[in-house]
C-alpha cells in the first residue's frame, strides 16, 4: 500500500482548495532571495569575456596584463576546466558551451573569465585579456545551415540516421524518423492536398531573472554553490563531473526562481563560477546581464518546417508528412526529433511520416523550453488542417474532433494510446460559450490543438513531524509554480490533517538523495506521488507509536482523519490520539517520527489541449492584439486550481508573445542585434487580454490521486490558435512566426495585389 | 520473443529494420540483449532510451516486466522544459 501509485477514487479535504501561495509575502515585500540575493563573506566579482564573432578559431589569449592588475585574484580559459567528461558528448558539449575550447562558434561563447575585488577592476580585466581569432564564415539560418556549401561549424559532424552513410560533413547532426501507414497511398485518396513550408523564429524563455550563482571551493575540496536553477541536484552533478570534485562534497542550493521554463536546466556558468573559486581560493559570484542572457543562454531553436496534410471532403485526414528543421545552435540536441514526434500525435492518422533534422548553427545551444520543439509543429500542423477544414467547407473544430486520437489510437510516434484527454477538451471547445461569442470588425477567431509528453522520475521526499505536531516535508524539486503549495495539500491530505499544519521546504543537496529537476511538468506529479508515499510511511510510525502509548498491537492500530484508533470493541473506552498527541510523546516512544521515500516515478502520462483565440487585426499599422483567450486543459486532478490556472494562462501568455512579437535578429555579421528587453518585446499585462481557463478532471490512473503535469502543454496551441486566427481575420494564411506589424503588413499588401490581379 | 518496435534512430543499428524480436523479461534484460545483439545500438542506449509497454512510457524503472503480447516501442528518452 505505501508504494501504491495506482489512482483510487477518493472524495478531498485539503487538495483541490485554494490556500493562499505561502511564498507570497516574501515574494511581494522583497524578502524572498534569489540568486543574485544571497552573499558570501570575502566574495569577488565574476565577468566572463565574450566572442564577438559568431565562428571563429581561437588562435592564442593572452591573460598576462588582465593577471598584473591589482584587485584581479583569477583570470580562467578553457586550459583551467580540462576535459574530464569520459567520452560523454552531451556533458563534453556543455563544458564547451561554458567556456570554449578551440573555437567560437556564436556570438557571445564565452572565451575566458576573471574574478576580482570590484566590479570595475573585473571590467578593466577583461578589457585586458587579448584573444586573437581566426574568423570563419558562419551560418545563423536554419535552411542555409542545411545546404551543401554552407559554412561547416564542425568538421567531423557526419549526419546520424539519414538513409546512408553520408561521404561529406554537414550541419545535419542527425536525421529521426518517425510514423507508419503508406502516405503517398493516402494522399492519392485525398481530395485535397496542401502542402505548405512554415518558419518560426528563436525565441527566449524570457525568464525574468538573469542567471546568477555564488560559488565557494574551499582547498580541502569541498564546495557551496548558491545558485537559481531548476534542479539543483543535476546542477550538482554536472559540475562536479566537469570540475572532478567528488559529488558528496558539493553542496548546492537552490534560491527562489524567477522564472525558467527549461532555459535553466543544465549549466551555464556555474563551474566557471566554481572554478573561478578554486583557483583564487575566495567565493566568487557571477550574475549575467540581460544582454548575457539573451546572447549566451537557452534560446529555443528557430525552426523550417515542411508540412503537407491529404483530406477527404467528408472531413477524413487521409495522410500528414512533415520534414522539420529545428537549429539546436552548434550541439547536436533532440529539438528536430522531438518536433517530428509532437507534431501529429492530436490525430488518429492511418498514413503518417515526420522527420525531424537536428541543424547545427552559429547560434547559442539552443535548450529546452515548455514542452519543447511541440509548438513549432504544432503551428505547422494545426494551420494546414484548419485551412484544409474551410477549403471542404466544414468547421475546423469538427475536423479536428472527427480525426482526433483516441484510446486504441496508434500514435504518430508509435505506440498505441491508452485513455487520452485530447477528445474532452474538443467537447469541451465546442460547447464552450466563446464558440458563439460575436466577433467583431477585422477580427478573427482560431483553433488549436497541442499534446506533449510529460514525464516523472528520479524523486526523494522527507515528511518530518515536529514536537508540536505540525509538519515538515522536505523535498528536492525546485518550486518554479507553486509546487510547494500542492505538495503540502497532498501530504496534509493524506495525513488527515490541516494544510496549514504542513509546511514544505525545497532542501539543498546535502539533505536528500538525488532528485531530477523540476522540467518534463513533472514538479507537482513526481514530488506528490513521494510526498503520499512519505505520508503513508509517516503513518505507520505513528500507528507503532500510538500502538506503544495504549500498549495494544500495533495491528489493532488504523488511522483515520488524523487519528489513530483503536480498533475493536475491547478499546472501545480509547480515545483516538491526534499526530499532535503522539508529536507530544514521541520523546518516550521511539524518538522523532518522520517518513521517507525515494521512488521513480513513471506514468506520467501524455497531455492534451484545445486553445480558443480572437485576434483583431489593425489593417493600417499590422499590428495584431489578443481580444479574447480561452485555454482548456486535463489536469488530471487539479491539486491547487489556482495555480494550474495559472500554468494554463502562463503558457498562453508566452504563445502568444511568441507568435505575435518575439524574435532573434541577427546581423549579417552574426552578432545578435536585440539582446534586451526593449528591443526583444515579450508580452506585458497591458498586451494581454484576461486569459480564461478551463481544467477538466480525468484521472491519470498511474498517480494516488489522478494527478497529470500541468506546465507544459499550455504553451504548445498558442501560436498555431493565433496564426488561424489572424489568417482568418484577413483570409491570408500566416506562415512565418512571430506575426509582428511588418510580416502583417507585407500579407495584407500581397493580399491586396492578388486581389486586384 | 517479444516484437519490440524500434523508432527511426535505432534501425540502422538493426540493419534497417523496424522491428526486432528479443527474448527478455524485464527492460533491463531487454536493453542488455539489445546491446549484446545489436552493439550500434550502444550510443543511443547511453544518450537514454525510454520503453512504452502497452501506451505506457517508461523512462527509469528498468524492473519493470514486460508482459507476454504486450506492445513494446521503443522511443527518445525525451527532455522537457
Amino acid at each position: 500500500m505505501p508504494l501504491d501509485a495506482s489512482y483510487h477514487a477518493k472524495s478531498f479535504k485539503s487538495v483541490g482548495t485554494r490556500p493562499l501561495r505561502p511564498d507570497g509575502i516574501d515574494k511581494v515585500t522583497g524578502r524572498a532571495k534569489y540568486g543574485a540575493d544571497h552573499n558570501m563573506p570575502g566574495q569577488l566579482v565574476g565577468l566572463i569575456l565574450r566572442s564577438p564573432h559568431a565562428h571563429a578559431k581561437i588562435k592564442r589569449i593572452d591573460i598576462s596584463k588582465a593577471e598584473k592588475l591589482a584587485g584581479v585574484k583569477a583570470v580562467l580559459t578553457a586550459a583551467d576546466l580540462p576535459d574530464l567528461t569520459n567520452g560523454d558528448q552531451g556533458m563534453f558539449d556543455i563544458l564547451d558551451n561554458c567556456m570554449a575550447r578551440t573555437k567560437v562558434f556564436y556570438d557571445g561563447h564565452a572565451v575566458a573569465a576573471v574574478a576580482a575585488v570590484d566590479m570595475a577592476t573585473a571590467k578593466q580585466a577583461l578589457k585586458l585579456i587579448k584573444v586573437d581569432y581566426q574568423v570563419l564564415p558562419h551560418v545563423t539560418d536554419v535552411d542555409e545551415a542545411v545546404k551543401p556549401k554552407a559554412p561547416l561549424l564542425h568538421e567531423k559532424c557526419f549526419t546520424e540516421g539519414g538513409e546512408s552513410k553520408p561521404k561529406n560533413p554537414s550541419n545535419v547532426a542527425k536525421i529521426t524518423e518517425f510514423g507508419h501507414g503508406d502516405v503517398e497511398k493516402g494522399f492519392a485518396e485525398a481530395d485535397i492536398v496542401i502542402e505548405r513550408n512554415f518558419k518560426t523564429e528563436q525565441t527566449h524563455q524570457g525568464y525574468i531573472e538573469p542567471h546568477a550563482c555564488v560559488a565557494s571551493v574551499s582547498p580541502d575540496g569541498t564546495g557551496e554553490l548558491w545558485v537559481c536553477t531548476q534542479g539543483h541536484f543535476v546542477y550538482r552533478n554536472h559540475c562536479a563531473m566537469l570540475l572532478g570534485m567528488d559529488v558528496s562534497k558539493l553542496r548546492v542550493t537552490s534560491s527562489e526562481i524567477g522564472g525558467g521554463f527549461g532555459g535553466k536546466t543544465h549549466v551555464w556558468m556555474e563551474p566557471v563560477a566554481l572554478a573561478l573559486s578554486r583557483k583564487s581560493n575566495r567565493p566568487v559570484k557571477i550574475v549575467m546581464t540581460r544582454e548575457e542572457v539573451f546572447r549566451a543562454s537557452g534560446p529555443t531553436s528557430a525552426t523550417s518546417i515542411d508540412v503537407k496534410i491529404g483530406i477527404r471532403k467528408d472531413g477524413t485526414i487521409t495522410a500528414g508528412k512533415a520534414e522539420l528543421r529545428y537549429a539546436s545552435g552548434p550541439y547536436l540536441s533532440m529539438w528536430g526529433e522531438l518536433g517530428a514526434m509532437t507534431s501529429f500525435a492530436c490525430y488518429d492518422l492511418k498514413n503518417v511520416k515526420t522527420r525531424g533534422y537536428e541543424v547545427l548553427v552559429n547560434r547559442p545551444k539552443s535548450a529546452a523550453y515548455r514542452a519543447p520543439s511541440a509548438p513549432m509543429a504544432a503551428f505547422a500542423v494545426e494551420s494546414v488542417i484548419d485551412e484544409l477544414a474551410k477549403k471542404i467547407g466544414k468547421d475546423p473544430l469538427e475536423v479536428r474532433i472527427q480525426n482526433a486520437a483516441k484510446q486504441g489510437t496508434k500514435s504518430s510516434y508509435g505506440p498505441v494510446y491508452g485513455p487520452i484527454g485530447i477528445g474532452p477538451t474538443l467537447e469541451a471547445a465546442r460547447k464552450h460559450p466563446h464558440m458563439k461569442a460575436p466577433l467583431g470588425k477585422n477580427q478573427g477567431r482560431g483553433y488549436a490543438c497541442g499534446f506533449w509528453f510529460n514525464f516523472g522520475g528520479q524523486t526523494c521526499t522527507d515528511v518530518n513531524v515536529g514536537p508540536d505536531g505540525t509538519v515538515t516535508l522536505t523535498v528536492g524539486t525546485v518550486d518554479v509554480g507553486g509546487s510547494r503549495a500542492s505538495l503540502a495539500l497532498c501530504v496534509a491530505e493524506e495525513l488527515g490533517i490541516p494544510y496549514d499544519q504542513v509546511k514544505c521546504t525545497v532542501a539543498d543537496t546535502g539533505a536528500l538523495g538525488h532528485n531530477d529537476m523540476t522540467d518534463g511538468s513533472r514538479g507537482t506529479f513526481s514530488s506528490s506521488m513521494a510526498g503520499i508515499f512519505a505520508a503513508r510511511n509517516t503513518i505507520e510510525v505513528l500507528k507503532e507509536r500510538a500502538a506503544k502509548m495504549w500498549e495494544i498491537p500495533v495491528s489493532d492500530v488504523a488511522w483515520e482523519n488524523g487519528h489513530a484508533k483503536a480498533v475493536g470493541s475491547k478499546y472501545g473506552n480509547l480515545a483516538p490520539l491526534s499526530l499532535k498527541e503522539i508529536a507530544a510523546a514521541a520523546g518516550n516512544t521511539g524518538g522523532p517520527v518522520a517518513g521517507h521515500a525515494e521512488i521513480v516515478a513513471d506514468g506520467a502520462g501524455v497531455s492534451f489541449a484545445t486553445h480558443i483565440c480572437d485576434v483583431e487585426v489593425d489593417p493600417e499599422t499590422g499590428r495584431s492584439r489578443v481580444v479574447r483567450y480561452t485555454v482548456i486543459q486535463d489536469a488530471g486532478k487539479a491539486v491547487h486550481p489556482t495555480y494550474v490556472e495559472g500554468q494554463y494562462q502562463g503558457g498562453a501568455a508566452q504563445g502568444i508573445g511568441w507568435a505575435l512579437n518575439e524574435e532573434y535578429i541577427y546581423g549579417k555579421d552574426g552578432r545578435l542585434q536585440n539582446p534586451g528587453f526593449l528591443d526583444y518585446r515579450i508580452p506585458v499585462c497591458s498586451d494581454l487580454p484576461m486569459i480564461d481557463t478551463q481544467i477538466l478532471e480525468i484521472p491519470n490512473p498511474n498517480h494516488p490521486y489522478g494527478v497529470r503535469g500541468v506546465g507544459e502543454t499550455s504553451i504548445v496551441p498558442p501560436i498555431a490558435a493565433i496564426a488561424n486566427a489572424v489568417s482568418n481575420a484577413f483570409g491570408v494564411r500566416m506562415t512565418h512566426v512571430p506575426m509582428s506589424p511588418p510580416r502583417v503588413l507585407k500579407a495584407l499588401e500581397a493580399a491586396k495585389k492578388t486581389k486586384k490581379a | 520473443m517479444a516484437d519490440i518496435h524500434l523508432w527511426g534512430a535505432l534501425r540502422p543499428a538493426a540493419g534497417g529494420a523496424s522491428v526486432v524480436q528479443v527474448e527478455a523479461k524485464t527492460i533491463r534484460e531487454l536493453f542488455r540483449k539489445l546491446e549484446d545483439a545489436y552493439p550500434g545500438m550502444t550510443p543511443h542506449l547511453a544518450r537514454g532510451v525510454a520503453v512504452s509497454i502497452d501506451g505506457r512510457i517508461y523512462r527509469d524503472s528498468w524492473e519493470t516486466m514486460l508482459p507476454d503480447g504486450a506492445e513494446i516501442y521503443l522511443l527518445p528518452r525525451i527532455q522537457g522544459g
